[in-house]
């Protein structure tokens, strides 16, 4: 059987560097998967090659998500089969408010008639009814992940590509995400990015390990945190 | 025979007249991200000054290299001080701001000069080439363009301030790293660029009379020159005067000059969509 | 439906004032002049909707308002009767802009270029208009004239009767209705999806990709729009002047629309109609004189807003305004937070 996504033999270059460096990933219905390594790894450039942020085409090698062969496809193209993306640096509307965002985000699904109810609906889920009207601008970092957290969960994808979700949050905030992320878990594939290690711990999922553009480890979380050789990537990398 | 020697005389003219009134707004813009749209004021004030001191009687070389840039290097100074310096890394603010500008310097100048064409004659008559006669001046233009040239790159290639120059390419924090503050880099830049400016309006004056207006003859030309060529001053701004000098003289020698200004527009339209991820290209979309 | 406090809702009360404006204006300015400024206000808010509300800068908008005059010139000399030409004159300019836009956002180009682009193509019709006089250049019957223009051209005729042409206080009232037209379709614009979306892009361009929005769809579809009601200006432009030279192509054409726009304010429909309006007022006044320069009061003001209000003069009142009608609140009552929260919203945009 096919995974919900997999790539095979993905190559990114910027001139002489290899950014990502045949990398064969594969993610199965339901999964819920962390991506981890030092700063430069490739996790984010992985992500943009497997949206087509980047130009690509087959010598980049293939993505396929639910068996279509998306390498080549337009950003928006490849999001429309049903997938979610949080970026590491929120990406939001600052000018406008929690309310505009979100309905942006449901319009597209949900019809003109159906696009404010949903929008309700998730307000509700995440507890930020009472932001609505604020503007996004003015808002917290940690308030802005939930709300980009919202604006990825009211289109109700079943692949979500979540850069760093935790960043910037509170303990409370951050065990909140995590029950929500178990909670969309339940119908949706995950694929999260994260640099701490406490927080994909709890996670406790699948762990994949990316240096320098491939990838070094794949397993369980435990196993896998505890690996000499992610150890001293990490390390290493902390001693440049 | 003699046909087709003025025909490459007139080519290079062409790149040297594209390289001389671009090489100011290629330095500002390379090194600090800044399209000066008020560059073709700047080298219509530096014809102004040049035409205005040989009325007062002073020597023309001396009028063209060496007030002309100093009159616009200083008028840069102020503009950079009190414009430029509070829109650095706002693209679109600063064309903005620097259209206004130039909007403003023709204004002022026609305010002192008034509304009517100056001029100046050619210190180098002119000599026959075969049955042709052909500007000495021309020549003249040739030969400053390419000194000026090599002066720049020497600079760049072996001198402190080259270093520092190339470092400002790369984007404000090699600078800084390099020891140096970026605000005065940039400030040296401008004045620069700008002292260029004047100096290629300056030698140009005896060439054609002057209208408050002129300025936007240069602009429209040297904006394309300097933006095909991208963000590598000298190779950039070289390779694209010469393509586009040539295209320009050859359709103007084939149908008529305004033929070959249209050319080299369209031209620069298909550059500008084949290579939008080019040199400059990916420039823009990092530094926005 | 759910309000987007972003975007104004249209207030008919303002909108009917606007209207008895309009109507009662060539009593206080001569028709020929409001006729004018009537025309500039509509070119401005054609680039204001692009501008202000999807964050898109032509620099060059002039070409798409020449392209209009020019289209409505050449196809009257050619057909007669005014109805298709003035059509023709919003479509060939929107067709255009399609072109040159979709070359542009489909190779994802990036702002600046797109400034590059458009300026650099206003610059080719210039001096392509400026260098066809001479038999040669004609499209039809229709002389193109070089730099001395085409004049002599039939004006607006009343649809079907190409013998009842309208000239004077009539065309007053056509630009009138076709400026007031244009609003609403704007305000319209602005209330659908689509309005909504080109937000917002101008907010955050790869969130809307990472939504699913075709963004390069709706950037061209609002150069299009865009690039028609300038072509409608154009044409009403070259009913005025019965005459159409390549100086409806130049740089002062471009750069003026783009002062009354930033000047008026950027993010509102008002705020160009009025920043044209009255900047041509006084461009018109200082035409009287020769001691002062137009452009020299146009570029320092240019300089001016750039540097100290970025938005504009009518959001800056805005906010002042919506300031002092909060300060006032506060003082009458407590006032519900709702209401307080409601209006510091409308501060921030």
């Amino acid at each position: 059987m096919s995974g919900v996504l997999e790539t095979h033999d993905l190559t990114m270059r910027f001139g002489g560097v290899v950014a990502v460096n045949n990398v064969n990933f594969s993610l199965q219905e339901s999964e819920l998967r962390c991506l981890i390594g030092p700063n430069g790894a490739g996790k984010s450039t992985f992500f943009k090659c497997l949206l087509g942020q980047y130009r690509m085409n087959h010598e980049n090698g293939r993505v396929l998500i639910r068996g279509n062969d998306v390498t080549g496809w337009n950003t928006f193209e490849i999001v429309r089969l049903g997938i979610g993306v949080k970026t590491q640096v929120p990406s939001v509307m600052n000018g406008l408010t929690v309310q505009e965002n979100l309905w942006l985000s449901s319009r597209r699904i949900h019809g003109w008639h159906g696009a404010s109810g949903a929008v309700a609906e998730v307000a509700r889920e995440l507890q930020i009814e009472d932001l609505l009207r604020r503007t996004v601008g003015e808002l917290s970092h940690g308030q802005r992940q939930v709300v980009e957290i919202g604006i990825v969960l009211v289109q109700r994808p079943w692949l979500l590509l979540l850069d760093e979700p935790a960043a910037g949050m509170t303990g409370d905030e951050v065990e909140r995400l995590i029950g929500i992320i178990r909670r969309i878990n339940q119908t949706a594939s995950i694929i999260i990015v994260d640099h701490d290690m406490e927080f994909v711990r709890m996670l406790g999922s699948t762990v994949t390990v990316f240096h320098q553009g491939s990838i070094l480890v794949e397993g369980p979380a435990e196993q896998v945190l505890n690996d000499p050789a992610v150890r001293e990537v990490y390390i290493g990398n902390r001693a440049e | 025979m003699d046909y087709a020697g003025v025909i490459i005389l007139e080519i290079l003219y062409m790149i040297a007249f594209l390289l001389l009134t671009s090489a100011g707004l290629a330095i500002i813009f390379g090194m600090m991200r800044v399209i000066n749209l008020a560059h073709g004021q700047f080298v219509m004030i530096g014809g102004y000054t040049t035409i205005a001191s040989v009325k007062a009687g002073i020597n023309i070389y001396f009028a063209m290299l060496v007030l002309a840039p100093l009159v616009v290097g200083f008028i840069g100074l102020i503009v950079e001080r009190t414009i430029i310096r509070f829109l650095y890394g706002r693209i679109i603010d600063t064309m903005l701001a620097t259209w206004g500008l130039s909007l403003l310097l023709v204004g002022m100048v026609t305010f002192i000069f008034g509304n009517t064409a100056v001029s100046v004659p050619a210190p180098i008559s002119g000599y026959q080439l075969g049955e042709f006669q052909m500007g000495g001046y021309n020549l003249f233009i040739i030969l400053v363009t390419v000194a000026i040239g090599v002066v720049m790159w020497a600079v760049l290639r072996y001198t402190r301030a080259g270093l520092i120059a190339r470092g400002a390419m790369q984007g404000p924090d090699v600078v800084a790293t390099l020891g140096y503050n970026p605000n005065k880099v940039y400030m040296i830049t401008f004045v620069a660029g700008a002292a260029l400016s004047g100096l290629a309006g300056g030698i140009l004056a005896p060439l054609t009379g002057l209208l408050p207006s002129s300025g936007g003859a240069y602009i429209a030309k040297a904006f394309i020159t300097v933006i095909t060529g991208g963000t590598a001053v000298i190779t950039g701004t070289l390779l694209s005067a010469s393509f586009f000098g040539t295209i320009n003289q050859i359709v103007s020698f084939a149908a008529n000059p305004v033929m070959g200004d249209i050319a080299m527009l369209v031209l620069a339209l298909i550059f500008l969509r084949m290579m939008p991820k080019g040199i400059t290209g990916r420039f823009f979309r990092d530094s926005t | 439906m759910m309000n987007w406090p972003s975007v104004d809702r249209i207030n008919w009360g303002w909108f009917l004032l606007a209207v008895g404006i309009f109507a009662l204006l060539p009593l206080v300015f001569d028709t020929h002049t409001a006729t004018l400024l009537i025309i500039w206000a509509l070119f401005a808010l054609s680039l204001g909707i692009m501008w202000g509300f999807a964050g898109l800068l032509s620099f060059g908008h002039a070409a798409y308002f020449g392209l209009g005059a020019y289209t409505y010139a050449v196809a009257v000399i050619n057909i007669g009767e005014s109805t298709l030409p003035f059509l023709l004159s919003l479509l060939v300019p929107a067709i255009v802009a399609a072109i040159i836009g979709g070359m542009a956002f489909y190779g994802r180009i990036s702002d600046v270029y797109l400034g590059v682009i458009t300026l650099v193509v206003t610059l080719i019709l210039f001096k392509f208009m400026s260098a066809t006089a001479g038999d040669i250049y004609k499209i039809g019957s229709a002389r193109l004239g070089g730099f001395n223009g085409m004049p002599g051209f039939h004006t607006l005729n009343v649809p079907g009767y190409p013998d009842i042409s309208l000239w004077g206080w009539p065309t007053y009232y056509i630009s009138a209705s076709s400026l007031l037209l244009s609003y609403l379709v704007c305000r319209w614009i602005l209330a659908r999806t689509f309005g909504r979306v080109l937000i917002g892009i101008r907010e955050n361009e790869e969130r809307c990709e990472l939504l699913g929005y075709n963004v390069a769809a709706y950037k061209t579809g609002i150069f299009s729009v865009s690039a028609a009601m300038a072509g409608l200006a154009g044409c009403l432009f070259a009913n005025w002047a019965e005459i159409v030279t390549p100086s409806v192509f130049s740089l002062g054409q471009a750069v003026e629309v783009l002062i009354w726009v930033i000047v008026g304010g950027l993010g509102t429909l008002i705020g160009p109609i009025l920043g044209a309006m009255a900047l041509g007022y006084v461009k018109l006044l200082l035409g009287e004189q020769t001691v002062i320069d137009n452009s020299l009061i146009l570029g320092a003001l240019l300089i001016a807003v750039v540097l100290g209000l970025p938005n504009g003069v009518v959001p800056a009142i805005r906010r002042i305004w919506n300031a002092a009608r909060l300060k006032l609140r506060r003082r009458v009552s407590e006032g519900s937070t709702r209401r307080t929260l409601n209006a510091s919203s409308q501060v921030n945009r």
